[in-house]
């Protein structure tokens, strides 16, 4: 009895009918992905994009070249020379690298520097098309920081009561 | 001299022109008709589909064809370069060559020979072939397996849908599809005194038929949930692994121009062709095309969403569902239509 209940809705294809309306339904609901290239998803206070290096508000590089992030960058990816002190008493760096292809994105970096002047931004859309643009120097580095220092400042603030 | 003309050269020009046209329609239909099917899809999967090229991603289908147009085509070493490259090209004639028998309207056809529906049939039985040989000559091991599973699925449901026509001619007494067409004028709705409407098209008389033929159809194009020569967890993409570029797109313009093919029978064959569904002055008004068009687009859509919605076949069991389960149903199905007319046409 049972399989001819079952033979008799299989042949008038009752999951198929059944399926249809569902996936009818889906159909009209609400789409799950969204526009990407015209519209972002919501992006963390906390997330560990393209990097960056900060100034003071005075334009004043707030690197000092203390080398924290170089030691401990697990990847290697930091290449940092510094300067000869200055007459105020600080150094400066003379070259800071960073290997965007070495880099794992750890965020241990921005952990280690005392002055928060190496940071991880929000931007992830840096993709090139050759490896040699990914060899970040010193003054891409502050470019970008110049250019997100809006966005770094506000997540670093928005975080700040977390640490 | 002016005989000849009359005779032989105006009207082969007359009908190259048609046929140019019937392309142009057909292919840029055709490339529509391959965004309907992306979008579709998307949209049961809560995705949005290509949307970037054109309005709503309109123009998707002319930018990949400017991409297949314009990359490599990668021979492989190994393969048979002349048959290689010959399937795509069959596949695509043979798809194409089908349209000429096909009625859009009343006298829109091509050709409109007394057997039309063997000429489609043999037609769409040679079309394996574009299958099998880029799966031979292509000399690797999945693009093989993938056209051996084709040449023996296309061929099992060859036969069901065989005995589907059959039922269709036997209740209309023409090979002739403009016939089958005009046929249904008049059936079960008129027979109880409504007038002409969609009642009277064989869907609702044949219904089981209709269903046969519409499954089959899925599994004779090889579309999903019987795409088993491209399953692409199985053999990445089956009979079409070694293609790019150029032949590439050729197959896949065969394969839609045959997807195509079979929704347009479905509309001939049981929703009634051009003729609009119910018989009031402002749907007569309507240009035929119109109805052919949107009645073949419903039958597209529901190839569509079944590739949305219905999981893949395992081999065996498309077979099971061939042999065991249509071809039976099918064969019953006509004995007992051919007895229903038999008695019917006595009384």
């Amino acid at each position: 009895m049972a399989s001819l209940a079952q033979s008799i809705s299989s042949l008038f294809l009752k999951e198929f009918v059944s399926t249809f309306f569902l996936s009818m339904r889906y159909f009209f609901k609400q789409k799950a992905t969204i526009n990407y290239p015209f519209e972002k998803g919501p992006v963390s206070p906390r997330f560990r994009g393209e990097h960056a290096l900060r100034r003071y508000p005075n334009g004043e590089e707030r690197c000092i070249a203390c080398k924290l992030c170089e030691a401990i960058c697990p990847a290697q990816a930091i290449t940092i020379e510094a300067g000869p002190r200055r007459n105020d008493g600080t150094r400066r760096t003379v070259r800071y690298d960073i290997d965007m292809v070495k880099c794992i994105y750890c965020g241990f970096c921005q952990e280690a520097c005392p002055v928060d002047a190496i940071v991880e931004g929000p931007n992830f859309e840096f993709s090139t098309e050759t490896r040699e643009e990914l060899y970040f120097d010193k003054q891409r580095l502050l470019d970008n920081g110049d250019r997100w220092e809006r966005e770094i400042a506000r997540n670093i603030s928005i975080d700040a009561p977390y640490r | 001299m002016d005989s000849f003309f009359l005779t032989y050269v105006w009207p082969a020009i007359v009908m190259i022109g048609q046929s140019l046209l019937l392309l142009v329609c057909l292919l840029v239909f055709i490339a529509y008709i391959l965004l309907a099917d992306r979008k579709i899809w998307a949209a049961v999967q809560l995705r949005r589909g290509p949307n970037v090229v054109g309005p709503f991603g309109l123009f998707q289908s002319f930018a990949d064809l400017l991409k297949f147009v314009f990359k490599e085509p990668i021979i492989p070493a190994g393969a048979n370069k002349g048959v290689f490259l010959l399937a795509p090209l069959v596949s695509v004639t043979l798809a194409l060559a089908t349209w000429a028998v096909i009625p859009f309207n009343e006298n829109w056809v091509i050709a409109n020979i007394n057997v039309g529906i063997l000429y489609v049939f043999a037609i769409s039985s040679l079309e394996v072939y574009g299958v099998i040989m880029s799966g031979w000559a292509s000399n690797s091991k999945y693009p093989f397996l993938g056209a051996l599973r084709s040449a023996a699925q296309m061929v099992s449901y060859e036969v069901s849908i065989g005995f589907v026509i059959v039922t269709v001619l036997l209740c209309v007494g023409s090979l002739n599809l403009t016939d089958i067409v005009l046929a249904q004028k008049t059936g079960i709705g008129t027979a109880v005194g409504l007038p002409a409407s969609f009642l009277d098209w064989h869907w609702l008389v044949l219904f089981p038929m209709f269903v046969i033929f519409f499954i089959s159809g899925l599994a004779e194009t090889n579309r999903p949930p019987f795409d088993l020569p491209e399953a692409e967890s199985e053999l990445v993409a089956g009979y079409m692994v070694e293609y790019s570029s150029a032949p590439y797109m050729m197959l896949m313009l065969g394969e839609y121009a045959a997807i195509l093919l079979i929704c347009s029978l479905t509309t001939i064959l049981f929703l009634g062709g051009w003729l609009p569904p119910v018989d009031v002055w402002f749907l007569n008004w309507v240009p035929g095309i119109v109805w052919f068009i949107l009645k073949g687009t419903l039958v597209f859509f529901m190839f569509a969403m079944v590739k949305a919605f219905v999981p893949r076949y395992r081999y065996d069991q498309l077979m099971r569902l061939g042999w065991k389960v249509f071809l039976p149903l099918s064969l019953a199905m006509v004995i007992i239509t051919a007895f229903v007319l038999k008695l019917t046409a006595g009384a």
